[in-house]
């Protein structure tokens, strides 16, 4: 690694108020390499990433760009000195085709008034294509999540870039998406340019990365070289804490009666012939990539989509479920996967939103018992371990961890039967996921009967017990035992046939 | 920690019940003293201001109208809007005149232009959650349409009702005591409201659904009927509006209410009801359209040209709107 540093930051600090968001924090990037940023949410990864790209305006601190001082005053100014940002959070506009995204900032230079529309689908499509063959004309709203990540990251790859930014890439990527991802990265790094790789999953970051640098609480902790360090080691750091197992131990002993049966299960398009059963006390995961149907499914024995065939019983009773109201009195609850859009009411209290799901519970002659809803919500919430300020609070105040948990809080607060989790950690800290992890596991432990659907595999095996795994919207077998990725996604891609066993 | 110890903890439960409580009392509190302030310095600058029979005549004004602002508000909570509530207005005070002409006794002719008006709020309803169009849209049709109805049922020429008897004039006209029935029913209406929109469970899934449509969606919300009936209400209020109107003007004129919608959107806007829903209270719509009226009723005493009032009146929208903005941008 020669060349020296590309970027040097130097005791940066920011402060939001009287929060202190960064205390005097360094970071060297070395010119051509890949260095992963970790440190669980509120750590000052995004804060760091958003001042070095000109969104935030530092306190205090140098930057320096190829060793000469530069101010980044704003976004436009970043791209200017040669620095992409790729956003956690998708920002693309969705009524725009594909190419039109992808070329924003390029169409946004040019001189030309008029659009050559051939001219842009062509070079779009050209750099569309080495990531995966997306048609660029297609409107972005129209993709799934993980494609308009794909776009999204297709974008940053037209900027001329010395500094590129992944801020968590892979949160809504498959597995095979991933990869393509990773060689794009590391080509890259081949032409020179240099690399911050921020994410929360130690795999990817030993697998791509060539150095390490972690942050706790708005300070700077550690850099290492991959090669001279275990994920433990960083995970350690990264809490501060000794995290002596990562997930909860699983169900001991055999479990219960069945809980939830779900047969012959057919909406008619997305899934058919679904049938399985979740037993009280354990932790059912269904695997699959992504647009297999496992949400679907969730979806569809939620009464949330309308289903075609099929029956359920719940403790052996068949229930008819024609809309989600039906399977909340049935006791069965779906957890979304996208907290943002369908998870949480941003601008309600925290209060307001733990009870949404069952408001009758809370009626007296048709008002709204405030002082039950305050007592139901600060038991939940104290119980969950929610951080929050008032309980009056909008939930926007709160992290994206302590959101996740107020809205498991709104599920809890029916004291339902059954638990469908769509993608219950996705984009939380790992102290945050592993409480919710044991939170989990209690709740089996409770008879509660949970179904977690997860794209990360390690937290799929880690959690579940037993794991169906999906594709093309029918259950291509069931792996139990001492579980295996290998085995799941052999199962997810069709490789090696259908086995209904692997030890 | 007893639970009792940490309820202790926490911020006493906010006005509003729901979300920016604190900041909610604020902007009210701010409104009520712009209010006052321009009372105070309209009772120096003209002798009539401060007269009984002005502020009758205001209170008179924004009473009808605040109804109006009622219903206004808690559509625009659920995320939706109707630029029809003028046209509607109209529609009850049409349909109750001419039903009173065919030889209806009042009270019933009034009841049938209330139900004609939800009607009308169940058609916009319909178009809204089954066949999926927008409030704004559907709405503006329904503007044109019912407006068209107006004229077409009295061919044009407003309907003279002096016959009404008595006893039904006194709602517009009478009073109680010294008040108007019609501040009284204008008070009984907000209070009532205004405590059902903070405590009632019913209105409760109006915030959730116009906070977050698909998330109140998976809380099991049936957002499609909430909205629906959220319509049919605001449509129903306005109908009211109108049939007192009826008695009080004691006319029925097929123009009348045009452009109402728009003082009415304006006067919720300004009281904090948001235009993406999920925010807003009756109690700031209120006083919202009494600014706005107590602004009226300073530019005429102040003998300011009746064609300075509509640009006036748009720039404390666009003041108010930005103070917001500024407050809300500040907080995050």
């Amino acid at each position: 690694m020669s060349g020296g540093n590309v970027l040097e930051i130097r005791k940066i600090s920011k402060h939001f108020g009287a929060v202190q968001a960064l205390a005097e924090v360094d970071f060297m990037l070395e010119r051509g390499e890949i260095h992963a940023l970790c440190g669980e949410n509120g750590a000052g990864k995004s804060t760091l990433m958003n001042i070095v790209a000109g969104i935030l305006a530092p306190s205090s601190g140098e930057i320096r760009l190829e060793g000469l001082p530069v101010h980044i005053g704003s976004p436009a100014e970043a791209q200017r000195l040669g620095i992409g940002l790729v956003h956690q959070e998708i920002a693309l506009c969705k009524d725009a085709t594909v190419a039109e995204n992808i070329l924003m900032a390029a169409t946004n230079a040019r001189r030309a008034p008029l659009m050559n529309f051939s001219e842009l689908n062509r070079t779009a499509q050209k750099v569309m294509n080495r990531l995966a063959p997306i048609p660029v004309t297609r409107r972005v709203g129209a993709l799934s999540i993980s494609n308009q990540q794909l776009v999204e990251i297709a974008k940053a790859l037209t900027l001329d870039c010395r500094v590129l930014i992944f801020d968590e890439p892979t949160a809504a990527l498959t597995e095979a998406e991933t990869q393509a991802l990773f060689c794009i990265i590391r080509g890259l790094k081949q032409r020179g340019i240099s690399i911050i790789y921020i994410s929360h999953r130690m795999a990817e970051i030993f697998a791509l990365c060539d150095r390490v640098t972690v942050f706790r609480d708005g300070r700077y902790v550690s850099t290492d070289r991959i090669a001279e360090v275990t994920p433990d080691h960083v995970v350690r750091r990264m809490v501060g804490r000794e995290i002596t197992q990562l997930y909860p131990e699983k169900l001991a002993g055999e479990p219960g009666a069945p809980l939830l049966e779900v047969e012959r299960l057919s909406d008619g398009a997305q899934f058919s012939d679904v049938s399985f059963t979740l037993r009280r006390g354990e932790i059912l995961g269904l695997g699959g990539l992504i647009g297999a149907g496992r949400t679907e499914i969730a979806l569809g024995v939620c009464g949330l989509a309308p289903t075609t065939q099929g029956s359920i019983r719940v403790d052996g009773q068949p229930v008819a479920i024609a809309d989600y109201t039906d399977a909340i009195r049935a006791g069965i609850v779906y957890l979304s996967e996208d907290r943002k859009h369908s998870g949480v009411f941003l601008d309600l209290s925290i209060a307001a939103n733990v009870s949404a799901l069952d408001l009758r519970k809370l009626t007296r002659n048709g008002l709204v018992d405030r002082r039950l809803e305050l007592t139901q919500a600060i038991t939940l919430c104290t119980r969950l371990g929610v951080k929050m300020g008032a309980i009056g609070d909008p939930v926007s105040s709160l992290s994206g961890g302590n959101q996740q948990k107020v809205a498991i809080a709104k599920q809890l607060s029916v004291k339902p039967r059954v638990i469908i989790m769509d993608e219950p950690t996705r984009g939380i800290d790992v102290g945050a996921k592993s409480e919710i992890h044991k939170l989990l596991r209690e709740l089996a432990a409770d008879g509660v009967g949970i179904i977690v659907i997860s794209s990360e595999l390690p937290e799929l095996l880690g959690i579940s017990d037993r794991v169906i795994v999906i594709r093309g919207g029918r259950i291509a077998g069931e792996v139990t035992g001492a579980m295996t990725e290998e085995a799941v996604i052999r199962l997810a891609s069709g490789v090696g046939g259908n086995f209904a066993d692997v030890a | 920690m007893s639970l009792s110890k940490q309820e202790e903890l926490v911020a006493p439960p906010v006005r509003t019940g729901l979300s920016l409580g604190r900041f909610g009392a604020m902007r009210e509190a701010g409104l009520i003293v712009i209010i006052l302030a321009l009372c105070v310095a309209m009772s120096f600058a003209s002798p009539h201001f401060a007269t009984w029979g002005n502020v009758r005549a205001m209170l008179m004004s924004f009473s009808i109208e605040g109804i109006v602002v009622v219903g206004m508000t808690v559509l625009l909570i659920v995320g939706g809007i109707d630029l029809a509530v003028g046209s509607v207005v109209c529609f009850a005070m049409v349909v109750g005149g001419s039903m009173f002409l065919m030889g209806l006794d009042p009270w019933t002719a009034c009841l049938i232009a209330i139900g004609a008006s939800a009607l009308v709020g169940a058609g916009m309803g319909f178009f809204v959650t089954v066949v999926g169009l927008n409030h704004f849209i559907t709405s503006l049709a329904a503007m044109v349409i019912v407006r068209g109805l107006c004229l077409v049922i009295t061919k044009g020429t407003p309907l003279s009702l002096f016959t009404l008897p008595p006893e039904f004039k006194a709602i517009g006209q009478g009073e109680f005591n010294g008040v108007p029935y019609v501040i009284i029913i204008f008070v009984v209406i907000v209070v009532l409201f205004d405590f059902l929109l903070r405590r009632a469970t019913a209105f409760r899934k109006v915030f959730y659904t116009g906070s977050n449509e698909k998330a109140a969606e998976y809380s099991g919300i049936r957002t499609r009927q909430v909205k629906f009936w959220v319509t049919v209400l605001c449509s129903t209020l306005a109908g009211l509006a109108g049939v007192i109107y009826m008695s009080r003007f004691g006319a029925a004129t097929p123009t009348f209410g045009v452009g109402m919608e728009l003082n009415i959107i304006a006067a919720a806007v300004i009281g904090g009801a948001s235009l993406t829903g999920g925010a807003g209270t009756i109690f700031g719509a209120i006083l919202g359209i009494a600014l706005l009226s107590v602004v009226t009723s300073s530019l005429i005493l102040l003998d300011v040209s009746v064609y300075w009032q509509d640009m006036i009146k748009g720039c404390i929208l666009l003041a108010a709107v930005s103070i917001d903005h500024f407050l809300n941008r500040r907080k995050s």
